[in-house]
């Protein structure tokens, strides 16, 4: 028990965040704070509620790289609503958000399913469309916080027993989520889809459906985090959150989350999203520029996929040594 | 990538006694249909806006394409060989970064010319020894990747921007070798040759199309798979820093956000110039013609005054229509067989 503990992949990598802290720690005690732990925290939040998602999304065997596009044009369109209705209470924005965000999530999921599309092809186009949408609907302005009503702006912020709405949001959505992989049959066909498509139709398990129902997820999530977002930053625009797909992706990646499906787990999604989340607020700390974020985010999914690939390769009767490799 | 199962499983694919003739297969193929289609975009263009048919206008219009396609061309080979490379763009700005900073240092052209193509070749290198090497699947190694370049490229440029480019480096991307033919231009149909002829007419060729289908089955005979797709993500890194040379020599300047973007439209270009995404299939002459249809439709919006990123929206319409709509015909007209 403690020796598969010791080897997990959800070990090593609280491990590696927690050098990473003390580390840091040594040289700016500041950090550690529990305070700043917590900002850092309501920081990843929106990271930690994507990655999520994501993560069904590639147990399935797909990916969904228009996250971020939806979240920006959720955002956009609850923005210009609050703006044209500044009366309309925030659970109706959210209920929006989230019912918006799972639409487009659903039209990246059936033409996965009805359609048999490479979902990589689907979501770089859906992405640009997405974008491209919000342009069109908002004429390239910008939607700034004194357009915005006090209320859609203040929902995240609220401080409810020592952390941001926000921060709880993230709580819930990991508890949900821990629940959902674990404890429903839809969260074990996910796995069962990723695992092994072929055995997962026998054992009557719909993949086509199993994948949408992955991309709705997903889309939901990014819709509700769409309207966290505009609200928390208090400022729309065609560009938010632009590339912010590959930070997702990277999360579940570092994660161990397999790319080929199958293979993963909640809390390594949330450890992956938490790493890169507090690489992103130690760099202005340790006094490096904000522009090697995007180079060191590149490097850990680099050589968390090859960390990945060595650790889980299954130790068996190779019969043709590199048939195996070239498959 | 994707959830493939393979259509030829129990009962296995029908292969015909003989083909049919090339004007046969030519009328009921991917390529006809796409000219039909540069055809119409072209004649559309030259109704919708008076000045489309002026030569320096339609000069200018292969800029549009010239250096994506030139990507594209190596691009076609990865993904019918089953890989992907997502890092194209980076590689662009990568390249063209190590450029800019060799200009600080006072090189002339050839050192520069030397350096765009090395560190494409290096990039291309490092993506390809993690996937072959490694045995890492490509879309995940090259979003990373794609990360990493464009990464280095900040770290060394931040919001800076390198300039002063030497004046006889700017004849790459804005001269011309005769009337309104210019360089880049030249430079594409030279390329589209070269690869038609690697592709179609050489046995490395046909061992692309053997590792897409069957890497196993190329293993089997003979093909040193993990060897063709090293030598294929060299090739698109080396073509991603021609495209650097001739995109910076074009702007005169590098900034880190160089060519953001492009390996959408890159790929874009390829799938709808009838590669098949998940390997196995394509062909050059497609992709050339893709490339045209691409470039004649943005430049056409672009003389309408139609915005980039609504382009965008159209881009990725088409991305997904060209793969969808195969799919959907191919579905009711098993449906009427049946």
């Amino acid at each position: 028990m403690i020796r598969s503990l010791m080897k997990s992949r959800e070990t090593i990598l609280a491990g590696a965040i927690l050098v990473l802290v003390l580390a840091i720690a040594t040289r700016f005690p500041g950090f550690v704070a529990p305070s700043n732990l917590a900002n850092v925290f309501n920081d990843t939040a929106p990271l930690i509620i994507l990655a999520l998602g994501q993560m069904v999304v590639i147990l399935t065997r797909c990916i969904d790289l228009s996250v971020a596009a939806n979240l920006a044009l959720t955002g956009m369109v609850v923005a210009m609503l609050n703006m044209a209705m500044p009366g309309l209470p925030v659970p109706v924005i959210l209920a929006l958000a989230i019912c918006l965000g799972a639409l487009m999530g659903l039209a990246n999921g059936l033409l996965v399913w009805k359609l048999d599309i490479p979902p990589i092809v689907v979501t770089l186009g859906t992405m640009t469309i997405y974008r491209g949408i919000i342009f069109v609907i908002s004429g390239g302005e910008w939607i700034n916080a004194h357009e915005m009503s006090d209320a859609f702006k203040a929902f995240p912020r609220e401080v409810v027993l020592g952390l941001p709405v926000l921060s709880w949001i993230a709580i819930a959505v990991v508890i949900g989520f821990i629940v959902l992989v674990g404890r429903t049959p839809l969260g074990r066909a996910f796995f069962a889809v990723g695992g092994n498509p072929h055995a997962a139709v026998y054992t009557g398990i719909n993949v086509g459906l199993t994948q949408c129902a992955a991309y709705v997820i997903s889309g939901a999530l990014a819709g509700l985090t769409g309207y966290l977002w505009v609200a928390r930053y208090a400022v729309a625009y065609v560009d938010i959150a632009g590339g912010f797909e590959l930070e997702v992706v990277a999360a579940c990646v570092i994660g161990g989350i397999s790319i080929a499906g199958g293979i993963g787990s909640v809390g390594g999604a949330l450890l992956g999203a938490l790493f890169l989340g507090i690489v992103k607020n130690a760099l202005p700390v340790i006094n490096i520029s904000p522009f090697w974020q995007l180079a060191i985010s590149g490097s850990a999914i680099i050589i968390a996929v090859a960390f990945n690939a060595t650790s889980n390769r299954t130790k068996g009767r190779v019969i043709l040594k590199k048939a195996e490799h070239a498959a | 990538m994707s959830l493939a199962i393979p259509d030829t499983g129990a009962q296995g694919r029908q292969i015909p006694d003989r083909l049919k003739s090339p004007l046969q297969r030519f009328l009921v193929s991917w390529e006809l249909l796409l000219l039909v289609v540069a055809v119409a975009v072209f004649t559309l263009n030259s109704f919708a806006s008076p000045y489309f048919l002026d030569p320096w206008n339609l000069s200018d219009a292969t800029f549009n394409f010239t250096e994506k396609a030139m990507i594209a061309f190596a691009m076609g080979l990865l993904i019918i060989s089953g890989e992907i490379d997502l890092s194209v763009a980076s590689i662009i700005a990568l390249s063209s970064t190590a450029m800019g900073f060799a200009v600080q240092m006072g090189a002339d052209t050839p050192v520069l010319v030397m350096i765009g193509l090395g560190t494409g070749l290096l990039c291309g290198g490092f993506n390809g020894f993690l996937v072959t090497g490694l045995g890492l699947p490509s879309i995940v190694v090259t979003i990373g990747t794609m990360s990493l370049f464009r990464g280095i490229s900040y770290i060394v440029l931040g919001d800076k921007a390198y300039t002063g480019y030497p004046s006889d480096f700017a004849f790459f991307g804005q001269g011309y070798v005769w009337w309104v033919i210019s360089f880049e231009f030249v430079l594409f149909a030279l390329l589209a040759i070269v690869f038609a002829v690697i592709l179609h007419k050489t046995n490395f060729g046909r061992a692309v199309y053997v590792v897409g289908n069957n890497p196993v089955g190329a293993l089997f005979s003979g093909i040193r798979v993990p060897r063709v797709k090293f030598a294929l993500f060299l090739l698109t890194g080396l073509m991603s820093g021609v495209a650097a040379i001739c995109l910076t020599s074009r702007l005169g300047a590098t900034r880190p956000s160089i060519a953001f973007g492009w390996e959408l439209e890159i790929v874009t270009m390829v799938v709808l110039g009838g590669v098949n995404i998940l390997g196995g299939s394509g062909s050059i002459p497609g992709v050339v013609i893709a490339a045209f249809v691409m470039g004649m439709v943005t430049f056409g919006f672009g003389l309408l005054n139609v915005p980039g990123i609504v382009m965008s929206i159209f881009i990725g319409l088409l991305l997904i229509a060209v793969i969808a709509l195969p799919r959907i015909a191919h579905r009711v007209l098993a449906k009427r067989k049946a």
